[in-house]
């Protein structure tokens, strides 16, 4: 008598896939397909792509372009200050202390739509302008936040003694920053970088409060052109997206390979 | 002459902690300590954690500056210096090597900071790898190497500052027992090797005995007594050096007779009069507390036959740990008192008849192997060992406790 096997796992792999996968893949399949509706196969076509090419792609560049500024520059601007909050949270213990990590974890689990509409009162009641300028701002708000977590998760990692023992050997404070614990916790404040730039790329809800005319990133450009029922050009886009992702993975593990071999 | 007494003057005087106090909040970690280290030797300062041994030694190596009182370095104020200008290095606790370098990068880190020709670091650090035996270990990152080796790095990056002052925090508590007693020889060696004055913090006393050539043991934050490790331990000044360092047996009694004015007769209650040298000039009438330890005692099953500086009091074995090399002995010598008695096997044991549990026999000693304390305090009792108990020793409570008692109650009422 054999044990009859649990079909679970497969049934669960099989679920995976069809909700995280066949929907990408459609997309993929869709940027090809003549059909405008992308309802059935018409036969295949670079059509879409030569579109988002030519002058009817234009917003779309451009929000792009936005977006990939919007992203550097908050993702500095947090990395830069998440930092700074973490270094200062993990270094004094007090009190006062307490209530400043409170600060910087709340915008984690405080719902997207109200920083939003928070921050839009308040740039109004500002008088500023919406634009550019204002989306930075409001990333860079929120991704300090998860920089500053990143960060201090790898401070509490470290031993603090080794500073010490820097200075010990004669490394002045500005020395043993750069040399020692600069180095050191560099794959943190690296990580949240990353994750910085992630959010700040997706971001939908915030930016969708904060931004003004002309200033569209890529998600709400998307957004807009879905509503048009305008699909082909974001079929081919996002295959585009999807394709550099996968080679900037690939290049980043190969990198890691290397260096992993070099250290061993 | 003249060049002759300069020399003892520095000798007398390499490091000096001059009065030295430091608190963290109402807590006086450090409190008025004064102490001399000469040059060249190994230093140990001794005590259990939360003595502010480690304190004193951040205090040397800059990490900490004292609230009051001065740090004199071969007659320079060191007191306010930073630590990266101290001529003094320091080995961590935890080798506190940096992760992402390799050995020798670690090694190195000190002289490049100097900007030394690249030539001269290398045949440096060489040197320093030579010495320390990890050549072939030089380009391994710190977590890719075992403890005694991080320990040796350690060691081999503070050494390569030629410093005029190594510390050393602790520096084997991390290691096994076999790797421990290895490391503490090397560390003499490499002592011996480059004649640098080593400042040696531990909580471990068979450590500081072994490698010092003075210690300083400490408690809550002074100096209980500074001497060479047989000072310390035949000469103790107070009840907590007496029982901090090896074991002891405490007596207090009251001076009944002053004899040839080195010796005295002490009455001890529960006991016959026991006659003690008197090297603190005590006067008649005076109490005093006695610290005898283990090993001074022998023991025997008949009574012994006594000379006239000796005591003898009868006892009762009440437990015994056979140790190898010497066994100990706990006896009774009154009710609710017992000695511990230590016998070194220089015989083949199982010759004798040995002595076993509830047998009657006289520990007898010298009385000048006794010796006399300055300060004695109840609470140092704690610190001495005392017999494992047995499930079967524990004092049988009095009264039942009152909880179950008044559930029982409660049974019969229902």
């Amino acid at each position: 008598m054999s044990m009859r096997r649990s079909h679970f796992p497969a049934i669960l792999t099989w679920t995976v896939i069809l909700f995280f996968y066949v929907p990408i893949l459609l997309l993929v399949v869709n940027s090809f397909n003549a059909n405008r509706q992308g309802t059935v196969w018409m036969g295949f076509t670079f059509r879409w792509y030569h579109e988002l090419f030519s002058a009817k792609g234009r917003d779309i560049w451009r929000a792009l372009s936005n977006t990939l500024i919007v992203a550097t520059l908050s993702t500095v601007i947090s990395t830069f200050l998440g930092t700074c909050a973490a270094f200062a949270l993990h270094k004094y213990k007090s009190r006062l202390q307490n209530f400043h990590y409170c600060l910087i974890y709340t915008p984690l689990v405080v719902p997207e739509i109200l920083i939003g509409i928070s921050l839009l009162i308040f740039f109004i009641a500002l008088k500023v302008e919406l634009g550019l300028a204002t989306i930075v701002l409001a990333h860079a708000t929120f991704c300090t936040s998860y920089v500053a977590m990143a960060v201090l998760s790898r401070l509490q990692d470290f031993d603090m003694t080794i500073l010490e023992a820097a200075r010990d050997l004669g490394a002045s404070r500005w020395v043993t920053t750069w040399k020692v614990l600069v180095p050191i916790i560099l794959p943190g404040i690296f990580a949240g970088a990353l994750l910085a730039f992630t959010l700040s790329i997706d971001d939908f809800v915030i930016t969708f409060f904060v931004n003004g005319p002309g200033t569209t990133t890529l998600p709400i450009q998307i957004q807009g052109m879905i509503k048009r029922g305008a699909m082909t050009m974001i079929n081919a886009l996002s295959t585009l997206l999807l394709a550099i992702t996968f080679l900037v993975i690939l290049g980043c593990q190969l990198i890691m390979k290397r260096s992993q071999r070099n250290a061993g | 002459m003249l060049t002759q007494l300069k020399e003892t003057v520095e000798l007398e005087e390499f490091l000096k902690f001059d009065r030295v106090t430091k608190s963290y909040g109402s807590l006086k970690a450090v409190d008025d300590v004064t102490l001399t280290i000469r040059r060249g030797e190994i230093f140990s300062i001794l005590g259990p954690s939360g003595c502010g041994k480690t304190t004193l030694l951040r205090m040397l190596a800059g990490f900490d500056t004292p609230d009051s009182g001065r740090i004199l370095l071969d007659g320079e104020d060191i007191t306010e210096q930073l630590p990266n200008v101290r001529k003094v290095n320091t080995v961590f606790q935890n080798y506190a090597l940096f992760p992402h370098m390799t050995v020798r990068e670690n090694i190195a880190f000190g002289l490049k900071l100097k900007h030394l020709p690249r030539k001269v670091i290398d045949q440096e650090v060489d040197k320093m790898l030579a010495m320390i035996q990890m050549e072939g270990c030089a380009h391994k990152k710190p977590n890719q190497i075992s403890g005694g080796q991080k320990q040796r790095t350690a060691i081999a990056r503070a050494l390569i500052m030629k410093p005029r002052v190594l510390l050393l925090d602790e520096p084997l508590a991390a290691l096994d027992l076999k790797l421990r007693q290895r490391m503490s020889l090397e560390l003499s060696l490499i002592h011996d090797e480059v004649g640098i004055t080593f400042m040696y913090v531990t909580h471990d006393q068979n450590e500081a005995m072994s490698i010092s050539d003075h210690i300083a043991v400490m408690h809550d934050g002074r100096v209980e007594q500074v001497g060479t490790p047989a000072e310390i331990y035949e000469a103790p000044r107070t009840s907590f050096v007496a029982a901090f360092i090896g074991d002891t047996n405490f007596f207090d009694g009251r001076i009944s007779e002053v004899v040839d004015s080195e010796y005295c007769w002490l009455d001890v209650p529960e006991l016959p009069p026991l006659l003690c040298f008197n090297d603190k000039k005590k006067a008649k009438g005076d109490l005093v507390h006695v610290s005898i330890r283990p090993e001074k005692f022998s023991i025997s099953v008949d009574r012994p036959q006594i000379g006239p500086k000796q005591n003898v009091l009868p006892a009762t074995v009440e437990d015994i740990v056979y140790q190898g090399d010497h066994t100990r002995y706990w006896v009774s010598i009154a009710p609710d008192w017992r000695v511990a008695v230590t016998r070194q096997h220089n015989r083949f044991m199982l010759d004798e008849r040995s002595i076993t549990w509830g047998d009657k026999v006289f520990i007898s000693w010298q009385s000048d192997d006794g010796f006399m304390l300055e300060r004695y305090s109840e609470k140092d009792e704690d610190l001495l060992q005392m017999p494992p108990q047995l499930p079967g020793d524990e004092p049988v409570p009095e009264a039942p406790p009152p909880a179950s008692e008044a559930q029982s109650g409660e049974e019969e009422g229902k």
